[in-house]
C-alpha cells in the first residue's frame, strides 16, 4: 500500500472512530446529569429556575467534548493537511 | 463541502478579502445598531409604550436578572458587555431563517474574536473591582503551586468558549447541507429548527459562562465566618 492510500484509509477510519467514541461518553454523562436534575426538581420544585439554568450550563460544558471530537472528524474529512500534501505532490509530479 | 463562510469571497484586493463572514457580521451590526436606535428614539416612561420598546425592555430586564442570579453584585455595570455578547450570538443564529444567510459565528475567526473579548474583559473587570494586586493574588489562591494551573485554565477555557460556539454553529450548517443532498423538503426544515434551538442555547451558554468567569474574577474575598460560641 503506498503512502497516499494509507493516509486516506487511516483518515477515514479515524474520523469514524473519533465521532463514534466522542458521542458515546458525553451522551452517557448528559443522561446522568438530566436524571439527577429531574430527581432534584421533583424534590424541590420551587428551585426549578436555578436547577434548569445550572443543568443547561453543565450540559453545554459536557457537550463541548463531543464538539471537539466532531471538529477533529470534520478536519480529517474535509481539510486534511496530510491528504492535501500528498495530493499536491501527486498532481505536481 | 464548505467548512466555514470564510471561503465565500465577494471581493478581493491583494490579500484583503471581503468574505461572507465579514459581510454578514457587518449586516448584523447594522441591523442591531440601527434597529435599537430607531426603537429608543422616543422612550416613554408611563404605562403606554410602543410594542418594540416593550420587547426591548423585556429582553434587557431578562438579561439583567440572569446576570444578577449568576452572582454579580452590580448587574448594570456588566450589562453592556454581556448583553451584547448574548444579542450578537442570538441574532446571528436567529437570522438563519433568512435564505442565503450563513451565520458568521460558523467561522472560527468570529468565535475566536468573541472569546478573546471575554479573555480581555475578565482581567479588566477583575482589576477594576479588586485592584491590580488583589486580582493577581487570586492567581496564587489557594497555594502558590496552583499558579501554572490557574494560568492554563484561564487559557483553556477561552479556547473552549471559541471552539464550543464554532463547533455548534458549524455542525448545524453542515448537517443541513448534507441532508439537502440526501432528503430534501422535510428533513432539512426539521434540522433547521433544531439548529435554531441550539443556536439560542449556545448564545445563552456563551454569555452565562462569560458572566461566571467575570463573577469569579470580581468576587471580593470575605473573611472566614467566626464560629458561634456556646450552644
Amino acid at each position: 500500500m503506498d503512502s497516499m492510500t494509507m493516509i486516506a484509509v487511516v483518515s477515514i477510519v479515524t474520523a469514524g472512530l473519533t465521532t463514534s467514541f466522542g458521542a458515546l461518553g458525553p451522551a452517557l454523562a448528559e443522561g446522568r446529569a438530566v436524571a439527577t436534575a429531574l430527581s432534584s426538581l421533583a424534590q424541590q420544585p420551587d428551585a426549578s429556575a436555578t436547577i434548569t439554568r445550572t443543568l443547561f450550563v453543565g450540559l453545554a460544558m459536557v457537550e463541548s467534548t463531543a464538539i471537539y471530537c466532531f471538529v477533529v472528524s470534520m478536519i480529517l474529512i474535509f481539510v486534511n493537511p496530510f491528504w492535501n500534501h500528498v495530493i499536491a505532490q501527486a498532481t505536481g509530479r | 463541502m464548505r467548512l466555514s463562510p470564510d471561503e465565500i469571497i465577494f471581493w478581493q484586493y491583494g490579500f484583503i478579502k471581503l468574505n461572507a463572514t465579514i459581510v454578514f457580521t457587518w449586516g448584523l451590526m447594522l441591523v442591531l445598531a440601527v434597529g435599537s436606535r430607531l426603537i429608543t428614539r422616543r422612550l416613554s416612561i408611563g404605562l403606554q409604550r410602543a410594542r418594540w420598546q416593550n420587547l426591548l425592555e423585556i429582553v434587557v430586564t431578562a438579561i439583567e436578572t440572569q446576570i444578577d442570579e449568576v452572582g454579580l453584585s452590580q448587574p448594570r455595570k456588566y450589562l453592556g458587555f454581556l448583553g451584547t455578547l448574548f444579542l450578537f450570538v442570538a441574532t446571528a443564529s436567529l437570522c438563519t431563517v433568512i435564505p442565503g444567510y450563513q451565520p458568521p459565528t460558523g467561522s472560527l475567526s468570529t468565535t475566536a474574536a468573541l472569546a478573546l473579548c471575554v479573555f480581555v474583559a475578565v482581567p479588566v473587570f477583575g482589576i477594576e473591582e479588586q485592584g491590580l494586586s488583589g486580582y493577581l493574588r487570586s492567581y496564587v489562591q489557594p497555594t502558590f503551586i496552583m499558579l501554572p494551573f490557574n494560568i492554563i485554565s484561564e487559557l483553556s477555557r477561552t479556547l473552549a468558549l471559541a471552539i464550543r460556539l464554532f463547533g455548534n454553529m458549524m455542525s448545524g450548517a453542515m448537517i443541513i447541507g448534507i441532508l439537502l443532498t440526501i432528503a430534501p423538503f422535510i428533513f432539512p426544515i426539521i434540522m433547521t429548527m433544531l439548529g435554531l434551538l441550539t443556536g439560542m442555547v449556545q448564545a445563552y451558554i456563551f454569555s452565562i459562562l462569560a458572566a461566571v468567569y467575570i463573577a469569579a474574577a470580581t468576587r471580593t474575598r470575605r473573611p472566614a465566618p467566626q464560629p458561634v460560641p456556646g450552644t
